[in-house]
């Protein structure tokens, strides 16, 4: 019985889904992207991603598509690269993120008082802070960073918005009837939070989940933009990095800072679309009248 | 407690946890701070000016000799007055005061674009979701999902490219142009605005489809709500019912929007001050990562906690005009 419930929700979830352009073009975007750091290694040489592998200023030719940069490696061959390197880093720090945020936000709403103030104060004092500042004064003092270490780095700081969403979902939830119904059939506040209300709150977690990812590359980029990235592997933002460090702009080698810059664009509109879909899927009063 | 009291002690509460944020993060990594960064810089073999003077200014400054508490409490109370110690880089230059010479082009660049982006954003969208606006407007809807998720520095790098390399119609980086002295006269005025037109375009333009599209949703929530027939049927002018029951009524959750964003939107600005080289705090703070001034780091991040905090507060001030029910 149940599982036919879940089959049921699961097929309308799908059609629902299938039917938002939005939602279509989005997830196509990323795939393409996926795709990219999947199929790439398959055509191109990896190993031209090193510095001076190949000659270095080269324009786009046959041999070389995208050109060469003045570090001497192939372009193509970095976004090849790049591409998986920075998706993982977004996907890692905005899973982590909003793991923290939901946990938070579960045990606030849920026990309320103190547990409450305390969590919602730390909320909305991070969310006031730029993250940026806090990550210069990190990625300062930690030298060296990796793509993982910084994943981790930028999660730590992107749970303050799903920790607000999720807490104002708990509230309202643990008011329905059947939570009340679980305590007096003598539940405990843990199997309540685990069985009845996790469950709820799972499809709002994995709409910002992609909310967080967007957040945490924006911020990730931003930090190696500025050259605090990991500096041996060859994400997108550092790439634009040493475009700017080498005046790439200037000296009019549009094809070492414009491909990783279109990536990006592609990632940031997929990623954009896919979360305004997600957030309408669940929050069905933002779908527009049509 | 009064709603003044409260935002008041949000403020000073956030400005005292970000200069802990300070105090403790250099601290959890190994060694003490000021060696640890000077051996850093001398293993770049950078060389480093008055390096006993410096290094004599912060043990005292930090009292490493002292209990962990006291350091922290001489550490808040110099923070607090704004002495954020000495810049490595520029030495017997203070942190405060490179800071205070960056100042006024971000804060020129910033007040202006954002405001720009905002009302611009704002009324845009609310004439998206106005039914009897223009037709032609709904075709603007894509262009503004595209900005509103493009970042800032990427849409300025963009611009650079076409309107000061291709085009060459305007300066390509700089606030002025180089050779020439700061003064109030008309030629460095119109300068220094023809060299701010592009970096204010991308946060302008990069901010706009944000607002557009928060505008345009709460313009849709708030179609057909009992005030509005209300309005329309004492015979109102459209204009009147436009600006003063929905735009009104709508801009409240936007105000709320812009409190929450105003940190993105400096971090935003700061990467755009990196491609424009646009001598504010961002072009220091650029400076001051590539010679490893940890110093003048620390004061970047805690001056822009600061703004965006005061912002913050300002927006909160603002926001019982708007709406009177708030402060009851």
């Amino acid at each position: 019985m149940i599982r036919k419930n879940i089959i049921q929700r699961v097929a309308h979830s799908a059609t629902y889904m299938l039917r938002n352009p939005k939602l279509l073009l989005g997830f196509s975007l990323l795939v393409f992207l996926l795709l990219i750091g999947i199929a790439g290694p398959l055509f191109v040489d990896t190993e031209k991603a090193r510095p001076i592998s190949v000659p270095s200023n080269m324009p786009p030719s046959a041999e070389y598509p995208l050109g060469t940069d003045s570090g001497g490696r192939d372009i193509l061959a970095v976004i090849v690269v790049g591409t998986p390197q920075t998706l993982r880093m977004g996907v890692l720090a905005g899973f982590f993120g909003v793991l923290l945020g939901t946990m938070l936000g579960l045990f606030a709403g849920f026990y309320g008082g103190y547990i409450d103030l305390i969590i919602s104060g730390l909320t909305d004092t991070m969310l006031t802070i730029p993250p940026l500042a806090v990550l210069l004064v990190v990625a300062a003092s930690v030298r060296s960073v990796s793509v993982d270490t910084m994943a981790i780095i930028i999660a730590a700081l992107s749970w303050m918005f799903p920790a607000r969403t999720i807490r104002a979902q708990v509230l309202s939830l643990k008011e329905q009837p059947y939570i009340s119904m679980a305590r007096l059939g003598g539940l405990g506040n843990f199997r309540i939070i685990i069985e009845e209300i996790l469950p709820n709150i799972l499809p709002l977690a994995a709409a910002s989940f992609v909310g967080a990812t967007s957040g945490a590359i924006l911020a990730g980029i931003g930090l190696e933009v500025l050259g605090l990235g990991p500096q041996r592997a060859p994400t997108l933002g550092m790439t634009i990095y040493w475009a700017l460090l080498y005046s790439a702009l200037i000296r009019g080698m549009w094809w070492w800072w414009l491909p990783p810059i279109l990536i990006l664009i592609i990632l940031f509109v997929g990623l954009f679309l896919t979360s305004a879909a997600l957030d309408e899927y669940v929050n069905p009063r933002l779908r527009s009248k049509r | 407690m009064p709603y003044f009291v409260r935002r008041l002690i949000m403020f000073v509460v956030v400005v005292i946890f970000a200069a802990t944020l300070n105090f403790i993060i250099p601290r959890l990594a190994p060694g003490d701070p000021i060696s640890s960064v000077l051996e850093e810089l001398r293993a770049r073999g950078q060389t480093v000016q008055a390096e006993d003077d410096i290094v004599a200014v912060y043990r005292e400054r930090f009292g490493l000799d002292k209990p962990l508490h006291e350091q922290y409490i001489s550490y808040l109370v110099n923070t607090l007055q704004f002495d954020l110690g000495y810049s490595i880089s520029y030495f017997p230059q203070t942190v405060e005061s490179a800071l205070l010479n960056a100042l006024p082009w971000t804060i020129g660049l910033l007040a202006v674009s954002t405001f720009m982006a905002f009302a611009l954003g704002t009324l845009l969208g609310a004439l998206l979701a106005w039914p009897r606006a223009p037709q032609f407007l709904q075709g603007l809807i894509p262009l503004f999902m595209l900005l509103s998720a493009i970042p800032y520095y990427l849409l300025a790098l963009l611009l650079m490219y076409v309107f000061g390399f291709l085009l060459k119609v305007l300066p390509l980086g700089g606030a002025y142009t180089s050779a020439t002295v700061p003064s109030l006269s008309l030629p460095f005025i119109l300068d220094v605005i023809k060299h701010g037109i592009l970096p204010g375009l991308s946060i302008t333009l990069a901010g706009l489809g944000f607002w557009a599209l928060g505008m345009r949703g709460t313009m849709v929530t708030i179609q057909g709500e009992d005030y509005l027939t209300l309005a329309e049927a004492k015979g109102l002018r459209d204009r009147r019912i436009f600006f003063g029951y929905a735009v009104r009524n709508a801009l409240l959750p936007q105000i709320t929007a812009l409190a929450i964003a105003l940190g993105s939107v400096a971090s935003g600005a700061v990467l755009v001050e990196v491609v424009f080289n646009y001598p504010g705090v961002g072009w220091l703070l650029y400076n001051a990562l590539r010679s490893s001034d940890y110093y003048l780091i620390q004061g970047v991040a805690f001056f822009l906690v600061l703004t965006v905090a005061l912002a913050v507060l300002v927006v909160d001030l603002i926001y019982p005009l708007l709406d009177p029910r708030i402060v009851r």
